[in-house]
């Protein structure tokens, strides 16, 4: 039997009676990650310019943006405020997210609310937002200032794993625990923190990869020797067509897929355990 | 894009997810707290005094004669005015109740009764609004739950899923700071008590319903609290295994002799386990008893109906004697007080008259009625009779041989009789 005529799927429908789905569903893959795969290329060519395809093949690029000391700050700059967002954020999200789950409070729902508005509503907003306020307490082009902005970001992110995690968690062992002998805190740390862990662990990668991916406001917020990867990149593209911009998408391509593919990992493990 | 459709998702799930958070305040029970606040406290107060009398505490647990008893021995439980309001809901008000030191008692009630309020509260989880509770002679009332030394059993187990079995029951004694040696001689030692012996390196999900409530048992004991709390904790088993579990907490109750407190809306499993029962409804203790107090003479028809099953016949009283439907009634005893009185059918006490001979008997009620429906069941028989008031009554029997051939059928006019010491009045009251 021939694989056309196999069944698809627990159905007498057969591969070739599905070969247009699989063609649509193809192209929905291609046009997805045409975008981001196609800098990849551009990035080992040995042109002035942004091309594709590339005629010469090159590394140069990659040892100009190693090279150049704005580069290395800049990226200094998003690694520093990634790992303090990272820090911020994910204990203040994963209280939040304990609190509102065992709160009997009415005004619970509303809380949460309030808590995940910073993604709901457009970045531009927030960052405009930060912005004015920053201008009157002196915290523009700060990295204290842009990792509290990411912060805000980012811990939208963190009550929404945290929370969708304790949705299956069972508070009665919190209780358990404490009718053993162990405080409230104990409790939370030894019984509920290891079972939501790997949320924990996802919701801080995606706290990173928010500031470290972040350009709307770090566009506003940052500047000077605080400027981020992504800000100097942006403005790179304004001036100048340079091809360095392609070696840093594909680094930061690479460094992105790998915290996802780790986050989904690990939020993966969670809801197995 | 790919994380803002991540967080979308599980924002979804958390809003529908999230009904029971808004309806949590409408959970409790759902009668207003203004009916007859009050009607049951004078016969409640009664009970109170009538089981601190030195006379009613023959029924005391086996328990305190056994030789391995908690250190320090086994606490008495005191509860004192113990209300908590939800709203205007009183899902405890103005309980009074004693626990005697080892023994197992039953907190018996309808869901929303209060009755897991009343374990909450004793464990520590609920603080009441206000009233006392101490045990032996301390007042715990603001001690927080870890501090109160209680073992606790919870109806789905709780166990720890992430750690082993040997460590679910270390879990107590670690905190407690004992050595590594005696903490696995005690946990072995825990575990063979609930059979369990050999267990320690399971992991929690490779094992069976009936296994994990054996170590959530293990783990609440082992540290020998003078307390323990059990709320359902059988309620997730299947009814063999129930019945099986509910022989064996009784014993290992007997054994390690401390006083429990057992939550339960299972009337039989109450009957069969316990020392004494508190039946409890809108939050009032209804009735406190042993279990053949309550079965036999119920304080009122809530604990009537709420144990057993029965029919009710409204009894009119003059001049001290009982009658129904013009018919004078023999009964045991008549309940004090001007309540209105109903007669408590029990299936199982009415007989069916075949000979005439019982009627003669001078103890003995008879009720004449009509066969409305006949069900066999094997050993036992159900026959739905109305009486001559149009009342439907049921009288169970069990089945014997010679009897099988003359069952009567639809249709036919039976006489049912109830011996005296069987025709109880109860008050129309705490319906």
């Amino acid at each position: 039997m021939s694989w056309f005529s196999r069944p698809a799927s627990e159905t007498q429908i057969t591969n070739g009676q599905r070969l247009w789905l699989y063609a649509v569903a193809w192209l929905v893959m291609i046009f997805l990650l045409a975008p981001t795969v196609i800098v990849i290329p551009m990035s080992f060519s040995d042109s002035q310019y942004l091309e594709f395809p590339p005629r010469v093949w090159s590394l140069r690029w990659y040892e100009h943006y190693f090279g150049s000391p704005a580069w290395m700050q800049a990226t200094a700059t998003s690694l520093k405020a990634g790992v303090l967002t990272m820090l911020v954020a994910t204990p203040i999200g994963v209280m939040a997210a304990y609190g509102l789950f065992v709160s009997k409070m009415r005004a619970a729902s509303l809380i949460f609310l309030i808590l995940v508005m910073p993604i709901m509503v457009p970045v531009i907003l927030v960052a405009i937002g930060v912005f004015y306020i920053y201008v009157q307490i002196n915290l523009v082009n700060s990295l204290l200032g842009l990792v509290l902005a990411h912060s805000i970001l980012a811990i939208p992110l963190v009550v929404v794993v945290v929370s969708s995690a304790l949705k299956s968690y069972d508070m009665n062992q919190e209780m358990a625990a404490r009718s053993l002998g162990a405080s409230r805190f104990k409790a939370f740390m030894v019984i509920t923190l290891p079972q939501i862990r790997f949320s924990v662990i996802t919701s801080a990668l995606l706290s990173f990869l928010t500031s470290f991916d972040e350009v709307i406001v770090a566009m506003f917020v940052s500047g000077g020797e605080n400027s981020t990867l992504t800000r100097n990149m942006f403005n790179a593209l304004r001036d100048q067509i340079d091809p360095t911009i392609a070696s840093i998408s594909t680094i930061m391509i690479i460094v992105s897929t790998s915290l996802l593919v780790l986050a989904q990992a690990f939020g993966r493990s969670d809801s197995e355990s | 894009m790919e994380r803002l459709s991540l967080s979308g998702v599980a924002f979804l799930m958390y809003f529908f997810g999230n009904d029971q958070t808004l309806v949590f305040a409408g959970q409790s029970c759902a009668t207003p707290f203004s009916m007859g606040r009050s009607c049951f406290s004078d016969r409640y107060e009664r009970f109170v005094l009538n089981e601190m009398t030195p006379a009613a505490s023959s029924t005391g647990s086996p328990a305190n004669s056994q030789a391995k008893t908690p250190a320090g021995g086994a606490l008495p439980i005191t509860i004192r005015d113990a209300t908590k309001a939800y709203g205007r809901i009183f899902a405890l008000d103005n309980v009074d109740l004693d626990v005697r030191s080892g023994e197992f008692l039953t907190l018996l009630g309808p869901s929303g009764s209060g009755k897991t309020t009343l374990l909450m509260v004793l464990a520590g989880f609920t603080r009441p609004d206000y009233g006392s509770i101490k045990f032996g002679e301390r007042e715990i009332v603001r001690t927080p739950p870890h501090k109160r030394d209680l073992g606790m059993v919870f109806q789905n187990y709780a166990l720890f899923p992430h750690m082993t079995v040997a460590a679910n029951v270390a879990f107590p004694l670690k905190l407690r700071g004992v050595s590594k040696p005696e903490m696995d001689q005690r946990v072995e030692q825990a575990l063979e008590t609930v059979q369990l012996g050999g267990y320690g390196e399971r992991r929690i999900d490779q094992l069976s319903g009936g296994q994990r409530q054996r170590v959530a048992l293990a783990r609440a004991i082992v540290f020998e609290p003078r307390i323990l709390l059990m709320d359902e904790p059988l309620s997730a088993l299947d009814k063999k295994l129930r019945e099986q579990m509910q022989i064996e907490l009784r014993r290992l109750h007997d054994k390690l002799g401390m006083t429990t407190v057992y939550v339960t809306h299972d009337q039989r499993e109450a009957l069969t386990m316990s020392d004494r029962i508190a039946v409890i409804n809108h939050g009032r203790v209804m009735q406190l008893g042993t279990p053949n107090e309550i079965y036999e003479r119920p304080a009122n028809r809530f604990v009537a109906d709420f144990i057993g099953e029965s029919t009710f016949l409204p009894v009119s009283v003059q001049d001290g004697v009982a009658s129904f439907g013009g018919q004078a009634l023999k009964v045991a005893q008549l309940p004090r007080g001007d309540h209105e009185l109903l007669l408590m059918l029990r299936p199982e006490r009415l007989h069916l008259v075949t000979n005439g001979e019982e009627v003669r008997d001078s103890a003995v009620n008879a009720f004449q009625a009509q066969v409305r429906e006949m069900v066999y069941q094997g050993d036992s028989f159900l026959m739905y009779t109305e009486l001559e008031d149009g009342t439907e009554v049921t009288v169970r029997g069990m089945t014997r041989r010679d009897m099988v051939s003359c069952l009567p059928a639809i249709g036919d006019a039976v006489q049912l009789a109830l011996h005296s010491d069987d025709t109880v009045l109860v008050s129309a009251e705490g319906a």
